[in-house]
């Protein structure tokens, strides 16, 4: 029996989560087709996270892309395809990406070893320089640590989900919380490990008697525990949440049935979500929002 | 004094000319190893300049590998076979974020040339009298513990304590019980 998974018309990370409660009751093994027909738009967090999705199925799963030609071009112009080809059989109308998208800070690039953060990095530099002075009014100074924490969270696939993953990088303006306000977005999934594997793996490490998804993410996001024996480790989350408080932004992180999030005051996400759905490796989501005058201090 | 830029050993580390940030834990590692294998032929003291001048950034796990790790081999471990000092250049406010949150994640500190290379000054994790203490050694020059007893009112045992522990973090090198600035060295035989 072959099951069908609907993406929903907008795909963000929040409304991700209706595709991972239907992808609860099927196994990995079975066939599976991800209908994203009727989807009309998609944040590269969602963009990325079906690419996981593809990723931790066992049997090559199909993918119907969107109707509506000018989504469907727009995730052309992501890469979305180019990558979705390796992993699903493509269905309905995929077009060929013609020329960049200039919301599209970076492509959806496939992060697998030390040499594509090198590249990822080297790639953002000089566009988010332009994008962060002239669109979302934030000191050009700000360029480097979006770069330093563009590394940090694709390093976390690199050093611990055992397996690729991706990362995408866009602008947009963010209507309904944000009183159509810029920000800029970075995404990096992957289906990997996830933090309770990697942690669990750390050598001599004694279980705690509350031990889960949540807590794992507990230990490394806000405590910066890493698998890893090495003090300096697990610093790069922390400055990850530095950078992000700085600039009075956002960072959530998915792993198995659990969120995290560092939550804003112009957001209303909860800071822990427990007994999710199921979902393989790690989801990061970070958001940076265009300053505004008598906005919060650095 | 030995001096190496890290651009420098960054391209040689990569094998590749585009690169020049600091990134990735891998990539932190191979450019101390390179580091490490050139302050192998030093002399038992020796003063090298680790210069950031041509470096695009450095992310967190890359300062921990290539600041931190050095340092804590060569100034915060006690050696008996070699004084190693490190004066670092060309260290901008974009490196600094990465720089500091290592140093203070191992309490680590170390001395930083200034942007127009006039003058030196420490960075990291040093407590107000170590500061003070060094601020007025970099000051004066080369300084006994009774010298530096007499610039501040301290008494000479806790002066002379003082100047130890820094000479220990080779903050301070000393000569033949005086101690002269890491970073105001110009007149020191190294």
């Amino acid at each position: 029996m072959t099951s069908v998974i609907t993406v929903p018309p907008s795909l963000d990370d929040h409304s991700f989560e209706q595709v991972v409660e239907q992808l609860a009751t099927v196994p990995p093994d079975a066939k599976l087709v991800v209908d994203a027909r009727h989807t009309r738009w998609a944040s590269p967090y969602g963009l990325t996270a079906l690419l996981a999705l593809g990723q931790a199925r066992e049997v090559r799963a199909s993918f119907t892309a969107p109707e509506a030609e000018e989504t469907a071009s727009y995730w052309a112009r992501t890469g979305f395809f180019r990558h979705a080809e390796e992993l699903y059989d493509l269905h309905g109308s995929v077009p060929k990406a013609r020329g960049g998208e200039s919301s599209v800070l970076l492509e959806i690039t496939p992060v697998v070893k030390s040499e594509d953060v090198h590249e990822v990095v080297g790639r953002i530099q000089q566009k988010a320089q332009q994008i962060l002075s002239k669109e979302l009014n934030i000191d050009a100074k700000a360029t480097v640590g979006f770069a330093m924490t563009l590394s940090e969270v694709c390093q976390n696939i690199v050093e611990h989900a055992g397996r690729g993953g991706w990362v995408g990088v866009q602008t947009y303006t963010w209507r309904r919380r944000l009183a159509n306000r810029r920000v800029v977005v970075i995404a990096v999934c992957d289906a990997g490990l996830g933090f309770r594997q990697s942690l669990e793996s750390a050598p001599g490490r004694v279980r705690s008697d509350r031990w889960d998804d949540a807590a794992a993410l507990e230990e490394a996001v806000i405590r910066g525990v890493s698998r890893f024996r090495d003090p300096g480790r697990g610093q790069g989350l922390a400055g990850v949440r530095r950078y992000v408080g700085r600039w009075d932004g956002k960072v959530s992180v998915r792993s198995g049935t659990a969120k995290i999030a560092i939550v804003p005051s112009w957001d209303d996400d909860v800071p822990l979500l427990e007994k999710l759905a199921p979902f393989p490796g790690s989801q990061v989501q970070v958001t940076i929002p265009e300053r505004v005058a008598g906005g919060p201090p650095r | 004094m030995m001096h190496i830029d890290v651009s420098s050993v960054l391209r040689q580390t990569l094998s590749c000319e585009l690169y020049s940030n600091l990134v990735t834990r891998p990539t932190g590692a191979a450019v101390r190893t390179q580091i490490e294998a050139l302050l192998a032929d030093t002399r038992e003291r020796s003063l090298t300049v680790i210069d950031f001048s041509h470096v695009g950034m450095i992310d967190y796990s890359c300062a921990d590998e290539v600041v931190a790790k050095l340092l804590l081999r060569y100034a915060a471990e006690e050696r008996d076979d070699r004084e190693a000092y490190f004066l670092f250049r060309g260290v901008t406010e974009d490196h600094w974020d990465a720089i500091e949150a290592v140093l203070e994640r191992h309490t680590l500190a170390l001395v930083l040339e200034s942007a127009d290379g006039a003058s030196a000054h420490i960075g990291g994790i040093v407590n107000d009298r170590e500061r003070e203490a060094w601020n007025k050694v970099y000051e004066m020059g080369r300084t006994a513990p009774a010298d530096l007893a007499s610039a501040t009112g301290s008494p000479t045992a806790d002066c002379a304590r003082t100047l130890a522990t820094l000479h220990r973090r080779r903050l301070l090198m000393r000569l033949d019980g005086d101690y002269v600035a890491v970073g105001g060295l110009a007149d020191a035989r190294v």
